[in-house]
């Protein structure tokens, strides 16, 4: 009756967990860049939306909710004040929640009403497209936003399903075995996105 | 753990693997729509040899605002009686393909005892005078959220906790004397000595015999339901003489120290274990724990039922 104690892999290609990454791995954006694409995607909300009214952003935990921390930051400092933030856990909401031992549930926290809002779900990586139909899931049992847009860091293709994200930090093409590992300093020792080859397989030579 | 039997079973790291969960489950059940998919396709049978309004309606909502499917299987004025009617009862509901049941039964023991029966996950919602482990864990919830009103990083352990009434027949009790020391908390067992277990010199509490030398210096009172049915059995002469020695009553509410909190699971007899003023002031945690019982049952119920399917 015990649930997995690991933090949940919820940005559906992202790897959670702080323990020290591979040391084949790459670092594809280090902290500094990893703040200019906040910027950027802030802007980008911005702009579709036509400013920030109405505006609602909701991080998936785990590290989706360092990023939607981030960007409201960026977003207060252009309009002056943050949007609502909130965060919204999808665990049980999975497809795969019979197939694994029981997983610990994240906190779901909604600012205020999200009725007619503009609801940007933010996540870390997007991979299968199985987190965000989950998301979508989750949220029609909380409301009916007007619109809900996409925002993540990382788009490592692999899609399963017909999602999409409005606003991606970058595009970067995987081969689907390796690892894409979003940290930030919230959650992690460092604040980075690595992408590591696919674990060593037993007897195999450095 | 496929079973919850008994409050006994748990660790403490599975207690607040429950109660942090319950904390999420609470937030859904504030929600306009209270429904989370989480064990769609799933089937729970409550299966209750004994009256009840909490606990059997707190699972049936459990249950379903999991997305599960919830029968209600009431024995109340059946011929079920314990030994081969019972399991041939349990076998039957186990035979249709359910995946979990949910039993109160008058029989002590009756839950762990089906649960030897059959392969699917059996809950004990209360069994004679043994065990009601999942009122326990209401309980903990209860005075955890009342202790991080104050304190956001408050927990039960080191916190004293009184528990005062009909000790003798009280599953409630024993529930709560295992589950609260797993926590960590210090317990005072307060009874008149005709209501005191045999062998409770043997738990791991204090004991007095004196509400009023205890009240002064506990965290948590908490009431048990005076039994009426007991009231013939020669354990107290007359409710009266109850009310003055062991009743929280207006004056022994004075007695609290700020900020303690009074418990009780219910159902109260008001004025004879606990007075309207007890019940009703602001320090009650009574209705809180019965809103926590839905989202601790929920919380269970996904702990049991929520992981793989080829358990």
């Amino acid at each position: 009756m015990t649930t997995d104690p690991a933090p949940q892999p919820t940005g559906d290609g992202g790897d959670t967990g702080t323990e020290a990454s591979d040391s084949r791995a790459r670092v594809v954006l280090d902290s500094e860049e990893i703040g200019r694409t906040v910027t950027r995607m802030a802007h980008e909300i911005l702009e579709a939306n036509r400013g920030a009214e109405n505006l609602v952003l909701l991080g998936i935990p785990t590290r989706g909710v360092p990023l939607a921390e981030r960007l409201a930051g960026a977003i207060g400092a252009v309009e002056g004040t943050p949007p609502p933030l909130g965060q919204l856990d999808i665990t049980m909401y999975r497809d795969d929640l019979r197939r694994q031992p029981t997983r610990s549930v994240g906190r779901t926290s909604i600012p205020n009403s999200i009725d007619d809002a503009t609801v940007v779900l933010v996540d870390d990586v997007l991979f299968s497209g199985r987190s965000v139909a989950a998301a979508l899931d989750a949220l029609k049992d909380l409301g009916r936003p007007r619109a809900i847009r996409l925002a993540v860091l990382v788009d490592r293709g692999h899609r399963q399903l017909p999602i999409r994200a409005d606003h991606v930090g970058k595009n970067l093409p995987t081969a689907a075995e390796e690892r894409v590992r979003v940290r930030f300093a919230e959650t992690d020792p460092a604040t980075e996105v690595t992408i590591e080859p696919e674990p060593r397989k037993e007897g195999e030579r450095l | 753990m496929r079973n919850l039997l008994s409050a006994a079973d748990l660790s403490a790291e599975e207690v607040f693997s429950i109660l942090d969960l319950a904390e999420e489950m609470s937030e859904v059940q504030a929600r306009p729509i209270k429904k989370l998919p989480a064990l769609r396709g799933r089937t729970v049978v409550n299966l209750f040899f004994e009256d009840s309004t909490r606990t059997r309606s707190s699972f049936e909502l459990a249950g379903k605002w999991l997305s599960a499917d919830v029968i209600n299987v009431s024995a109340k004025g059946s011929s079920v009686s314990k030994g081969e009617s019972l399991r041939d009862t349990v076998l039957t509901i186990a035979a249709m393909g359910v995946d979990a049941m949910v039993i109160r039964h008058s029989a002590s023991g009756a839950p762990a005892q089906a649960a030897a029966w059959t392969q699917i996950p059996v809950l004990n919602a209360g069994d004679g005078t043994h065990e009601h482990p999942t009122q326990a864990l209401l309980d903990a919830f209860a005075i955890r959220r009342h202790l991080r009103r104050s304190d956001p990083e408050a927990e039960i352990a080191g916190k004293k906790i009184a528990i005062v009434g009909d000790l003798t027949h009280s599953r409630v009790a024993r529930s709560g004397v295992s589950l609260l020391r797993t926590l960590g908390a210090e317990i005072v067992l307060v009874a008149p000595p005709t209501l005191m277990p045999s062998g409770v010199g043997t738990w791991p509490v204090s004991l007095s015999t004196d509400l009023d030398e205890v009240l002064g210096e506990v965290d948590v009172a908490m009431m048990l339901r005076v039994q009426r049915e007991r009231m013939s059995g020669g354990y107290f002469p007359t409710p009266r003489e109850y009310t003055v020695g062991y009743g929280l009553t207006r004056d022994r509410l004075a007695k609290l120290k700020p900020g303690a909190a009074i418990c009780h699971p219910g159902p109260m007899n008001r004025g004879l274990e606990i007075s309207a003023d007890a019940a009703d002031a602001a320090s009650s945690l009574v209705l809180e724990q019965v809103a926590a019982g839905v989202a601790v049952r929920m919380s269970v119920l996904y702990h049991l039922l929520g992981g793989e399917e080829d358990q």
